[in-house]
């Protein structure tokens, strides 16, 4: 397996006060990680820096053996990272096809690429709806439509911020199917989400982010085997 | 009510660039109207050449556009980190630039610009009712150039890309959208758009310095009337104002006859008429205050 995304010593500010400090993180090709620790700790700005949208001020980040702390926001997508927002940040006035092909690429060579049919296929409900406009979706149908939407641009890497919050349970069982499926098919994602027995089933390794500093770092064993820690840092 | 028609139709081509650049760029553009002057000016100096009113239209549309995609490319660039008020002040300092350049170059008096030959005459419409030929093809110009951006919007990735921008830039941009040649090609649009409108209505009002200006506040009328970032919103305001503004020169003052003196009436009546279109923005914002087809929810 060859490392997909390294962040090393990231240093990322909103303004004057600092965010992140010296944030390392390693994703290896085909694995699954997380990202934990309670809100406000910094795991939605690290995603953030990677996707160049609050670019960091010091540290490096490459991905697939590029640096790309740097480069601006459309061009590390273009490299092969999708995110999955918090909040889903659906295109309220492209309709359900629009959103989910606008951005539609498959720019890696996947050989078994996403296409609309595909999308539709593990989401039937978005095909239902596929005329109507985003801001006319329940939160469930969006969120469905915010991974599809990611999914068709055939990334390298993806990402997901909060993919299950707010959604009723039946709809998080979706999600995680969804996710489940994803791995098997040899998907790389770094997942940020609250349900920590849920992402030690799914996960290969885990980062819990306090303040800013990463404070742990290991893999589903080691985290199931520590309850302690979801206490310390993250209030379950 | 055609001229209505007409005067809004080329308001809208000024609005649809200026709502795109605004709702998606987030930039205030004074220079806006600028470009309607250079598309004015060189449709000028292009069919005197040529002599071929068409050729000279399309021309200057061209050279517009290019103008447009350099300025862009050099300048506005540079502004869209800032706030709205460092952009207000320089694209007023462009303003003034482009004035004296264009006075430098062709000088202060107003160009003369007419209608081609074969238009400038009326033809009857109805039985009985005759408009003239000229307006009724910026009419049709309009609409087809309407159309056209309308398919160009709603149809194309690049019009998803730009109604994506327009609604949420940063998750635009997150999904891999290329912003910076997707602004200066829209920059392009923009301006071409400019041309036709001041090519077209170069022979009805007047090509001279300072065209631009009166006309741009209009257009701003327009878009936060229809929504900034609507392209939809800038055809139903550019409408609405176009008519409003129209009928209310053509029939306030007869209206006030009625009930006035006709002194009082032919006095008050433009007066009235030329705030009219502030009414009906204030009106509208009444009740939507994010304009009629808000982009952005």
């Amino acid at each position: 397996m060859s490392i997909l995304l390294e962040i090393q010593g990231l240093q990322t500010f909103y303004g004057p006060s600092q965010v992140l400090f010296n944030v390392n993180l390693t994703i290896q090709e085909g694995q699954v990680a997380t990202l934990l620790g309670r809100n406000g700790m910094g795991k939605t700005t690290t995603v953030r820096s990677i996707l160049g949208l609050t670019p960091a001020r010091k540290g490096l980040i490459s991905f697939a053996g590029r640096r790309i702390e740097a480069l601006p926001p459309e061009q590390i997508a273009a490299l092969g990272i999708a995110v999955v927002p918090e909040g889903r940040q659906i295109f309220p006035n492209l309709t359900v096809k629009e959103n989910l092909i606008a951005f539609a690429a498959n720019r890696n060579q996947s050989p078994q690429p996403w296409t609309l049919p595909r999308i539709y296929e593990i989401f039937p409900r978005l095909q239902e709806r596929q005329h109507n406009l985003g801001n006319q979706l329940s939160g469930g149908e969006q969120q469905m439509l915010a991974i599809g939407r990611a999914l068709m641009t055939n990334p390298r890497l993806l990402i997901l911020d909060e993919a299950t919050e707010g959604l009723a349970p039946l709809l998080r069982e979706e999600i995680w199917r969804v996710l489940r499926l994803l791995k098997q098919s040899g998907q790389t994602i770094l997942v940020i989400d609250k349900y920590v027995e849920r992402l030690i089933a799914l996960a290969d390794q885990h980062t819990i982010l306090e303040r800013g500093r990463v404070v742990w770092q290991g893999n589903s064993e080691a985290l199931g085997a520590q309850p302690e820690l979801w206490k310390r840092y993250l209030s379950v | 009510m055609l001229n209505g028609v007409q005067f809004g139709l080329m308001l809208f081509l000024l609005a649809a660039g200026l709502t795109l650049v605004f709702g998606i760029m987030d930039m205030i553009n004074l220079a806006h109207g600028s470009l309607y002057m250079i598309g004015a000016y060189l449709t000028a100096t292009f069919v005197g050449i040529t002599g071929v009113f068409w050729l000279g239209v399309l021309l200057a549309v061209v050279g517009t556009a290019l103008i447009g995609m350099l300025l862009e490319f050099s300048i506005l660039r540079q502004l869209y980190r800032r706030d709205h008020l460092s952009q207000v002040l320089a694209t007023f300092a462009l303003i003034l630039i482009i004035n004296e350049v264009v006075r430098i170059i062709w000088g202060s008096q107003p160009l003369l610009l007419s209608a081609p030959e074969g238009l400038s005459g009326p033809i009857e419409i109805l039985p009985g009712l005759n408009y003239s030929a000229f307006r009724l093809t910026i009419i049709g110009v309009g609409l087809v150039v309407a159309m056209g951006l309308f398919l160009l919007v709603n149809n194309t990735r690049v019009g998803m890309w730009l109604r994506a921008g327009a609604s949420n830039r940063e998750m635009a941009q997150a999904m891999g959208v290329p912003i910076k040649p997707l602004f200066t090609l829209l920059f392009g649009v923009g301006a071409a758009l400019c041309a036709i409108a001041g090519a077209f209505l170069g022979p009805i009002l007047a090509v001279q310095v300072g065209m631009g200006e009166s006309i741009l506040i209009l257009a701003f009328v327009v878009i936060v009337i229809g929504g900034i970032g609507s392209v939809k919103g800038a055809l139903v305001g550019a409408l609405l104002v176009g008519i409003v503004d129209t009928a209310g020169r053509a029939f306030l003052p007869l209206l006030l006859s009625q009930v006035a003196s006709p002194e009082v009436a032919s006095n008050l009546g433009p007066a009235l008429a030329s705030i009219l279109i502030y009414l009906l923005m204030a009106v509208v914002l009444f009740f939507k205050p994010q304009g009629l087809f808000p982009a952005r929810t």
